[in-house]
């Protein structure tokens, strides 16, 4: 009984004690439903026939056209259109894993003469905006032959990320104590040996990192893909959706149901990676 | 080590071998300054192609009528000259961008700042929370104005919704289409996408303050909102003034959410300074004059950044 009332006090102290949350959890709520409502309603209307649409436009749907998915798959010419995207975001990734990542190890650890002027180029020329720049780039990708050609956009999407990347593999290579990699000089591997076998699994979260940002921002990419790709069969599924926006936007099934095969990679991938995607926001304050 | 050295002297007596290696890795020369530049060097080069060249290049293209295609005849700073004072879009657009600036540097703020504070007293169900909020952020624009250009349509969508259940026609409004309305509805569309970002930011600075504060405050009988704002605020501020900085830069060469729903349009109300560049230089090819337009983007955009840096040196703790 003394047990049973020392803790029923401790209860009530501590109710006192704490002020009640009800106002933080009523508003926080109310903006999850802001943020999370509009996607919702994208996900019902996905399968909502155009006579459905018209008189229950919010609401869950009646009847389900799973056909929407199919028709949008084939007008919206997703089959080529994927392929491009998947292949802009593994490559990107790919180069800028493999290009900064070499520039940060060096950064970081082999003293390159003239590393720090390199460093304050770099981060001065992140803060360049690429609208000072972008008539000359057009005029010299043009003449490299590099317009409508996917690997133009890998070259500039590399280009653009790679203050981010390498600053933040940098930072990461930083936090790794030397000896393991000069245990490994001593039996005699070579600096990419020792970035390959030492430095990579060491510093493999801040290359997760990098790697998913690069992944998000290239898959969402517009403005670039806007003005470097303008024929229809190398379309990301950015430019290539707008264009289809711009065809079907009476038909708001339809679209919904694009939009839906659109973004399912990238919510996966932020749902399985969360921290990562935290760190990298927080890392390197970009804005996609 | 002498030995060794000694014992490979008579290399002359030593049969020729037509293929002699070469150790580079063992040359001090290649492995302390060569190798580190050759890991630098890709990247390097690639960057000076994409930005550094570029812009460069852009300042001599600014002073020059080319149309990107052809001869190009140097004029000095006579596509200043018209862009300031004789192309009347050109200061619409400018002003647009102010409008924006002024909305982005307050109403996300606002939203973020207390959202994330509130959300950073919850212990349960935070984490959810959280990332159910941060899920607009990774959708990518095109998606963001697709949702919402169909919610905030007149003949469906929400207004259509409203009208139908309540018997309230006011909503139902081409607010996209109405020039005195479009530029909020579209900073409505880009915010509604933004700004969680700001509630990332802040939820980290947060979770950075000594909790020894809160309990002072605490003991002073403060409430939540005195909290708030005497304890949350200021150790936030130096997040705050370098996000605030980030977002004035940002809010200058915002593109995308203006040309996915109206281009400029409706008769210019929505026209801003990206979407003004992007027309001068791929519709109308105005090479020349399109650089000068970045290069006036780009020097506001660093005047910004001059303005906090510069404050920074006066000693102003921010």
């Amino acid at each position: 009984m003394a047990a049973l009332s020392r803790k029923l006090r401790s209860v009530f102290k501590r109710q006192r004690r704490e002020p009640s949350l009800w106002l933080n959890y009523f508003v926080v709520l109310l903006m999850t439903a802001f943020a999370l409502g509009p996607i919702v309603v994208l996900f019902m209307n996905s399968v909502k026939g155009t006579a459905e649409l018209g008189s229950n436009p919010i609401g869950f749907p009646r009847t389900f056209v799973w056909e929407n998915y199919l028709v949008a798959w084939q007008r919206g010419n997703f089959a080529t259109t994927l392929g491009n995207s998947s292949f802009l975001v593994v490559t990107t990734v790919l180069a800028q894993l493999t290009f900064c990542g070499l520039a940060a190890y060096s950064l970081a650890r082999l003293n390159p003469p003239g590393g720090n002027i390199f460093m304050v180029v770099m981060l001065t020329g992140s803060t360049i905006p690429v609208w000072l720049y972008i008539v000359p780039l057009f005029m010299l990708w043009r003449d490299l032959g590099l317009l409508n050609n996917l690997w133009g956009l890998i070259l500039l999407y590399s280009a653009g990320g790679a203050p981010f990347a390498i600053f933040l593999l940098r930072s990461f290579m930083l936090q790794i104590h030397p000896d393991f990699e000069d245990a490994a000089r001593i039996d005699g591997a070579s600096e990419l040996q020792v970035l390959w076998s030492v430095i990579m699994p060491l510093a493999w979260p801040g290359f997760l990192t990098v790697g998913l940002m690069t992944a998000l921002g290239t898959w969402s990419e517009y403005q670039l893909a806007l003005i470097f790709v303008t024929d229809p069969e190398l379309f990301p599924v950015t430019t290539s959706y707008a264009a289809f926006v711009g065809r079907f936007s009476r038909d708001w099934g339809l679209t919904s149901a694009a939009a839906v095969m659109l973004i399912a990679p990238v919510l996966l991938m932020f749902l399985s990676l969360q921290r990562q995607f935290i760190d990298g926001l927080t890392a390197g304050g970009v804005k996609a | 080590m002498q030995n060794v050295r000694a014992q490979r002297v008579p290399s002359a007596l030593a049969a020729p071998s037509k293929y002699r290696r070469v150790n580079w890795y063992a040359r001090p020369f290649f492995r302390k300054k060569l190798l580190p530049w050759l890991f630098v060097l890709p990247i390097g080069f690639l960057y000076s192609a994409v930005v550094i060249v570029p812009a460069l290049t852009g300042i001599s293209y600014a002073l020059t009528n080319w149309s990107g295609m052809g001869s190009a005849q140097y004029i000095g700073l006579e596509n200043f000259r018209t862009l300031f004072f004789e192309d009347d879009n050109f200061v619409l657009a400018f002003q647009n961008n102010l409008w924006w600036m002024l909305i982005f540097l307050t109403v996300p703020f606002t939203m973020a700042l207390v959202v994330s504070f509130l959300l950073s007293r919850i212990k349960r169900g935070a984490m959810l929370i959280r990332t159910a909020l941060f899920v607009p952020y990774v959708l990518p624009s095109v998606v963001v104005v697709s949702i919402w250009q169909n919610l905030m349509s007149p003949r469906k969508g929400l207004g259509l919704q409203i009208s139908r259940t309540f018997g309230i026609d006011t909503f139902n409004r081409a607010y996209l289409g109405n020039p005195d309305t479009a530029l909020f509805a579209i900073a409505f569309i880009d915010n509604w996408h933004f700004w969680v970002f700001l509630v990332v930011i802040f939820l980290t600075a947060m979770q950075s303050i000594s909790p020894d504060l809160y309990d002072a405050a605490k003991i002073d009988g403060a409430s939540q909102f005195h909290e708030f704002i005497y304890v949350t605020v200021p150790s936030v501020l130096p997040t705050l003034v370098f996000m605030l900085m980030m977002v004035a830069i940002w809010s200058f060469l915002v593109f995308d959410y203006i040309y996915l729903t109206t281009q400029g349009g409706p008769a210019g109300a929505t026209e801003v300074l990206g979407t003004f560049l992007y027309k001068e230089a791929f519709r109308r090819f105005e090479a020349g004059y399109a650089s000068a337009v970045g290069i006036t983007m780009s020097f506001f955009a660093m005047l910004i950044m001059g303005f906090v840096i510069f404050l920074r040196r006066r000693g102003v703790e921010i």
